[in-house]
């Protein structure tokens, strides 16, 4: 096994901390709002959002750029862990909701009397945290286990993650899957008994993505850089060859499916009290579809890169949403066509020049 | 021929004697309830000149001056009651104001007025429009217009409606008759009433009641059944047409298109301009004659410039043109918004493909839904026939057979995958024409195929045209079958989830190719 990182990755790696925990924080809480040094409450959420992003980009790139398995539904399992912590957000709003009831707003509306069965225990932090991990993790693993069993893998594998993950948006649309509908979660109260909009709770959560940031980044190079990574880079160059050298490739495959799922999912429970918000617009297609662009403007099979991608189109995507919101399409479409046919090393393949890397 | 007389009869009978003075009054000056009865009175006298009196009221019209009830049209005043002219006009007239309320009941009351219209058309769409609850107050127009109809259909129609009022009646012989008849109806209305008879507290009219709605069950229960084979055959053809380009493009050639929905859209977008410039011309009636070949057309060259430009460059690269091809359709639908805006835009139905036919009183079938199922089997054909019997098609069958020895024998593989992708391409463009008919031309009604379609080609199989035409049709059954039990959004759920696990048992889809072809 090979060192994690060099002196220079570490140094790097504690500069970045540093800034995360230290000199954000103090530029948020201990600057005053006038000062031009002060961090205003948008570019907190803004880059606490992206983080969050970077974190399922890091996600992606385990399945997609080690193991070359293009999944569509990642942007549901990232949903998933949302929606797990926007119950027990909703629970917290108590009885400060539009109509003052135990039952979050849009029960009340649909005139339901008490909490279906799927809310049970939701007031509790710990059960909505383990729901966030454990949902989308069980569902990748059922849904990995038979797809992987039966070969399917490249675009059909794509193909299918994308029809759940529309499935799975249809359902969560119905007022009657009791997750709100059409409008989701949304007019977050509390979280932990902390007021959601506090400066200093933006900052913890803002502080605890950055730790998970960090932490995702190093278990994901930890297991690229292990025997067991190097298998996945394997199976994903040679797939038969690897099998007939007598691994299965399945176990390899759906440990790293459900871990990636795992990791979406706490990426959006992460996301989901910053934003404020949860819909299952969040599931719609097009959102897998765009973790997967991240990845690769970044760089497949980098890590480093993926981080990079999600950072750079998500900054882009608020610097155009707010200048010139109806070009934002044009440049998210031809950045898929450009990074494809140029740059299919990604950026951070571009800066390390002729290096044979992820093809 | 004797309807004509009796309508001339009742006309002169019109003419000679007056509407009911008192009626007329208590219309113009009685309160609220009294006006109701009045319009009722007026109705069941079924003199032709009640329409008369009661456009004018709704309209308006009326007046009242002293003791009289005008009707004044500009400077010309008519008595109400008699219509006789009345010149020179009172100076002082007051308008009869009419609430909400009476304005609504003398618009039923023109309603059923139209079952003495001479027109048969206008007979009997108002016929058709009596439903099985019929307003009481009327019954006797009902019957009076029963007494004088001529045609059988129109007469069938009144008789259920006047069935369905003695049902009300107070003789037991009259209901029974009426349970009876009410058996023999097909429309669905009737249905409440013979189940509420079924409670009745008499044995006789109970087992009757029960009878008739037995039958009149059996009956719907015909016109359900294919009214939902027909939805599924109709469900079917629009995701073979969506799927169908895609089969030749992903199933032969191997091209993950996801820009596929978008062409579907080009495809409608250009029926909307067609169907502008030919509205403009004065043609509007002939605009899909010329709106089929140019979506074709359009669609075909955007898919011959995007293999060009971009697809050109990733054969191989599943994956890589998967993403390619996700943002060329970004760019397709902001591209419609940028130049037709985001709003949906209106493409209509010629009026040859417009209504429907009647084929029981449960069940009509929509035109544009007829048109397409058959557009769908015409392009099947044609593809069918493209790909079986010609040149080109003998190449793209090489081509995706084997793709170096074709080249070894001379096949311009590099314009045949051009021209393949164009011909898919066009198809959608195709697809798009048709969903136009029936659908929202948007800049996102791509978007909402292009799940649809992969799964329709992979469950189907990849590689040949006829798996995809059986997968498109067992889903579109599966889908409205479902749909009748469950509901929309559940069925396409169920069916969603039941592709992807039918997948992964069996990844080469319902019909595989043998061999080493797939």
């Amino acid at each position: 096994m090979t060192r994690l990182y060099g002196a220079r990755g570490w140094a790097a790696l504690g500069v970045l901390a540093a800034i995360l925990f230290v000199v954000f924080p103090a530029l948020s809480l201990g600057v005053p709002a006038g000062s031009p040094f002060h961090l205003s409450q948008y570019w907190v959420t803004l880059i606490g959002k992206i983080m969050c992003y970077a974190v399922v980009a890091i996600a992606m790139d385990l399945v997609w750029g080690y193991s070359g398995i293009l999944s569509l539904g990642h942007g549901l399992f990232f949903a998933l862990g949302g929606y797990a912590l926007g119950m027990y957000l909703m629970r917290q709003i108590g009885r400060q909701g539009q109509y003052q009831s135990e039952l979050p707003d849009f029960m009340v509306f649909l005139d339901w009397k008490e909490l279906p069965w799927h809310w049970w225990n939701t007031d509790q932090f710990w059960w909505a945290a383990l729901l966030a991990v454990l949902v989308p993790g069980l569902l990748a693993f059922a849904f990995g286990y038979f797809a992987f069993r039966s070969r399917v893998k490249g675009v059909y594998f794509s193909i299918i993650t994308q029809a759940l993950t529309f499935a799975a948006m249809l359902l969560f649309f119905r007022n009657n899957t009791g997750f709100g509908g059409n409008n989701g979660f949304t007019d977050f109260k509390r979280i932990l008994g902390y007021g959601i909009t506090e400066p200093e709770t933006r900052m913890a959560l803002f502080a605890a993505t950055g730790a998970v940031l960090i932490g995702t980044l190093l278990v994901a190079r930890w297991i690229v850089t292990s025997r067991f990574g190097r298998v996945l880079e394997a199976i994903r160059d040679a797939e038969t060859r690897v099998a007939f050298c007598g691994y299965n490739t399945l176990h390899y495959k759906l440990f790293v499916f459900t871990l990636s799922a795992v990791i979406c999912g706490i990426a959006g429970a992460l996301y989901v009290p910053q934003v404020g918000i949860i819909n299952p617009g969040e599931m719609s297609p097009a959102n897998s579809i765009e973790i997967a662009i991240w990845v690769a403007v970044g760089g497949r099979g980098t890590l480093v890169g993926a981080i990079a991608g999600a950072g750079l189109v998500n900054f882009a995507k608020s610097l155009f949403t707010v200048w010139f919101p109806e070009y934002w399409l044009y440049f998210l479409g031809l950045l898929f066509i450009l990074v494809t046919l140029f740059l299919p090393r990604g950026i951070v393949g571009l800066a390390r020049g002729t290096r044979t890397g992820a093809a | 021929m004797r309807r004509l007389l009796v309508l001339l009869c009742l006309l002169a009978a019109g003419r000679a004697w007056a509407l009911d003075p008192a009626a007329v009054g208590r219309l113009a000056f009685g309160d609220g309830d009294e006006r109701i009865a009045a319009i009722g009175a007026l109705l069941a006298s079924g003199e032709p000149r009640v329409t008369e009196v009661l456009q004018a009221f709704a309209a308006g019209e009326l007046q009242t001056a002293g003791e009289r009830v005008l009707i004044v049209r500009g400077e010309e005043g008519f008595d109400a009651a008699s219509g006789q002219r009345v010149a020179p006009l009172p100076p002082e007239r007051e308008d009869v104001v009419a609430n909400n309320r009476l304005r609504s009941a003398a618009q039923a009351a023109l309603a059923s007025l139209k079952l003495l219209a001479p027109e048969r058309a206008a007979r009997l769409e108002a016929a058709r429009a009596l439903s099985g609850s019929v307003d009481p107050a009327t019954a006797p127009l009902l019957r009076k217009a029963l007494e004088v109809e001529g045609d059988g259909e129109i007469r069938a129609l009144l008789a259920m409606a006047v069935a369905s009022l003695d049902l009300a009646s107070d003789d037991r012989a009259t209901r029974l008759a009426a349970i009876r008849m009410l058996g023999e109806s097909s429309n669905a209305a009737v249905q409440p009433l013979l189940a509420a008879a079924v409670k009745d507290p008499d044995a006789e009219i109970r087992s009757a009641a029960k009878l008739s709605l037995i039958e009149v069950e059996g009956r719907l229960k015909w016109g359900e059944i294919l009214g939902l084979l027909f939805a599924g055959v109709s469900l079917g053809s629009i995701l073979m047409l969506a799927a169908l380009g895609l089969a030749i493009t992903y199933g032969l050639m191997g091209v993950i298109n996801m820009a596929h929905g978008e062409l579907i859209m080009i495809g409608a977008y250009t029926a909307y301009v067609v169907q502008n410039a030919f509205r403009s011309m004065g043609l509007f009636e002939w605009y899909l004659l010329a709106a089929v070949p140019a979506s074709f057309a359009v669609a075909a060259l955007v898919g011959m410039l995007l293999e060009r430009s971009v697809i050109r460059w990733l054969y191989g690269r599943p994956l890589e043109t998967l993403l390619a091809t996700w943002g060329i359709s970004l760019v397709l639908i902001q591209g419609v918004r940028t130049l037709f805006g985001a709003q949906n835009v209106p493409v209509e139905n010629p009026a040859w493909v417009s209504g429907g036919i009647a084929v029981m009183s449960n069940l009509t079938l929509p035109w544009n839904r007829i048109a397409i199922i058959v557009f769908a089997a015409a392009v099947l054909a044609a593809i069918g026939l493209l790909l079986a019997r010609t040149r080109l098609g003998l190449f793209v069958r090489g081509v995706t057979q084997n793709r170096e020895m074709a080249s070894c024998v001379g096949v311009p593989t590099a314009r045949v995958d051009t021209l393949a992708f164009g011909l898919g391409a066009g198809l959608a463009g195709l697809a798009g024409c048709a969903l136009s008919q029936i659908g929202n031309v948007g800049p996102d009604l791509g978007q909402g195929y292009i799940v649809d379609s992969f799964l329709v080609v992979v469950f189907g199989g990849v590689g040949q045209l006829g798996g995809t035409v059986y997968a498109a049709l067992m889903l579109g059954f599966a889908n409205k079958f479902l749909e009748a039990w469950s509901g929309a959004v559940i069925a396409k759920i169920v069916v969603l989830v039941f592709i992807v696990f039918f997948i992964q048992s069996r990844p080469q889809g319902l019909f595989a190719l043998k061999g080493r072809a797939a």
